[in-house]
């Protein structure tokens, strides 16, 4: 048998974890048909490689079908509920930062911190008639955070892409939102709350704590492990 | 969990046919309700607490949660008065941070619906839980969110300090957050600052973006300069809701310190004679007073349409379980769903499925 270790099928982020792997003399590559997605592992016996796409890495390890997954803890803990029982973190990648944040147009310049935000969405509410809508894809994330910083008369409402547009597009009045650098939030006129961000994202390799091992893997994986210097 | 759905049910149809027996018309509800009623009502938290589902023709709905709100309505629609109801059937709960807790349960109500004296009719019904669930030995809670809201409201502060303490009376963390911060204890923030300290601040706003107009901003930053303006609220205010909250004792003793509070507190008062007067009315009704518990705080957080009285029962030997039975007076709620209406409204819900499992 074999430990199956999932990873991002495309993109920098496949990319970036090949690189992170073959730093710490773990080959990984993807098979000869770009069309396929299998890949072979070099350097550790007993591990298969299972390219996937990011977000439906942390649904496979709580399913127990990976055992090992490369994804972003930002989709780890929107996907998953009580998410800390289901995966174990066993590395932090160093690549594919981005803060989950919310953002509002740079123009409200009474509205800084999630208190203002709170003033801001009951006065909102009296003279529009409606709820402040904030566009996301992150729901339970965001809808925590509020809750937690006691955000009050706001309502969420599904962005799947191009949230930062939506504002000037009067869908919504504010987002939370991925972002690394910040641009797109300045180019389309918003700012950052000066608050803990929803979340610190970053690729992370996870384990997962439903797959079952069959004999040998748990060596497999323990030499995985050492050579990956963990 | 070692109850099955035939059993629960059953004992909900035993304690809906007690209910009808004293009077109350049965009545049955739609599962599925219209999302935005409850989410107007609630806010966007109640996704968390309930499952919403789209629905082609009707947009979203959602699985009841509870039957408060088609109770109302239906009572709003087409009830005679005074009324008194009796239901049961299932609710259903998403369990995001407990997944261990039953997500699909039965609920067994009685709501009144009647304008005559607020303390006996709260009586009334605190009487008939407590006979029904006499067999279980529970211990009973009781509270009272009106007490909190008059020592809000008797408060020496601006109107738009309580309006905001008032609309955040629900949410423990952050009404005490603003308490902190009206009284100087939490520093203003120095973005806040600097925004007081410049009075050119909306000419550098830059690009207008989105349906909150400049107008609005500036209404807000002038609320922000009076308050700013209004001074810290009293240490001693603090002190007497900090009293008041922490009012935790049998209902005899609770209403003597809350009489002696009122000292401090006038507008205190009224709400402490409706208090008096419901004591004098569960002792008229056979409620031993002086045994029963009263707390100032309870029913703040997960109740949040409970605006008077409020009670509990707990099953102190489980403390596992949540309660067995809670309830209270609603009046808010009726008079936000009836557009301003006034019907007031008190009543509450047992859950038959815990009643057998502290039998099993």
């Amino acid at each position: 048998m074999s430990i199956k270790l999932g990873v991002p099928s495309k993109g920098r982020l496949m990319e970036k974890t090949f690189d992170w792997f073959g730093a710490r003399g773990v080959g990984l590559s993807r098979s000869e048909s770009e069309r396929e997605y299998a890949g072979a592992v070099t350097g550790v016996e007993g591990v298969d490689l299972v390219l996937l796409s990011a977000g439906e890495i942390p649904r496979e390890l709580a399913a127990g079908r990976i055992h090992l997954g490369v994804t972003g803890t930002d989709l780890v803990r929107e996907k998953l509920v009580q998410w800390d029982q289901q995966v174990e973190p066993l590395a932090e990648l160093g690549f594919g930062q981005a803060d989950l944040i919310v953002a509002v147009p740079a123009c409200w310049i009474d509205v800084d911190t999630l208190d203002d935000l709170d003033a801001a969405a009951a006065a909102f509410r009296a003279r529009h008639g409606f709820r402040m809508r904030i566009a996301t894809k992150y729901h339970r994330l965001v809808r925590d955070y509020l809750r937690a910083g006691g955000v009050a008369d706001y309502q969420l409402v599904d962005s799947q892409g191009a949230t930062e547009g939506t504002v000037k597009n009067l869908t919504a009045e504010a987002v939370a939102d991925i972002t690394s650098t910040g641009e797109t939030l300045r180019a389309n006129h918003l700012k950052v709350l000066s608050e803990e961000p929803v979340l610190r994202s970053q690729a992370t390799l996870f384990r997962s704590r439903a797959a079952k091992m069959a004999p040998g893997d748990r060596e497999a994986l323990k030499a995985l492990c050492a050579t990956l210097g963990l | 969990m070692g109850v099955s759905i035939a059993a629960e049910k059953a004992e909900a149809e035993r304690l809906k046919a007690v209910f009808a027996e004293a009077g109350a018309l049965p009545l049955d509800c739609p599962v599925l309700q219209p999302a935005e009623t409850l989410l107007d009502l609630y806010g966007e938290d109640i996704r968390a607490r309930a499952y919403v589902t789209q629905d082609p023709s009707r947009g979203e709905v959602m699985l009841r949660p509870d039957f408060t709100v088609p109770v109302v309505q239906m009572h709003m629609s087409d009830g005679a008065e005074p009324a008194r109801y009796t239901y049961a059937g299932e609710v259903f709960r998403r369990q995001e941070q407990h997944p261990e807790r039953r997500s699909e349960y039965f609920q067994v109500g009685y709501e009144v619906f009647d304008r005559g004296d607020p303390a006996l009719l709260d009586a009334e019904v605190f009487a008939r839980f407590a006979q029904v669930l006499a067999p279980w030995g529970l211990r009973a809670v009781t509270g009272d969110m009106g007490i909190l809201a008059a020592a809000v409201a008797g408060l020496q502060i601006s109107e738009r300090r309580r309006a905001a303490l008032m609309r955040h009376i629900w949410r423990p963390r952050r009404f005490r957050a603003l308490l902190d911060r009206y009284s100087g204890k939490t520093p203003v923030p120095p973005s806040r600052a600097a925004l007081l300290a410049d009075p050119q601040a909306l000419d550098r706003a830059g690009v207008s973006v989105g349906l909150r107009s400049e107008a609005e901003v500036a209404a807000r930053i002038a609320a922000l300069r009076a308050d700013a303006a209004e001074g810290p609220l009293c240490r001693s205010q603090v002190d007497l809701i900090d009293t008041v909250l922490s009012v935790r004792e049998t209902c005899t003793y609770a209403l003597e310190h809350l009489h002696d509070i009122a000292v401090d507190l006038p507008g205190l008062v009224p709400a402490v004679e409706r208090f008096e007067r419901r004591c004098a009315a569960l002792a008229e009704a056979g409620i031993d007073v002086a045994q029963l518990d009263f707390e100032a705080s309870f029913g703040r957080t997960s109740m949040e349409y409970y605006d008077g009285f409020v009670f509990g029962f707990l099953a102190d030997r489980r403390p596992d379980l949540p309660p067995v039975a809670t309830g209270g007076r609603y009046d808010a709620l009726c008079r936000h769903l009836g557009g301003g209406r006034e019907i007031p409204a008190v009543g509450g819900v047992i859950r038959p499925g815990l009643l057998l499992e502290l039998t099993a």
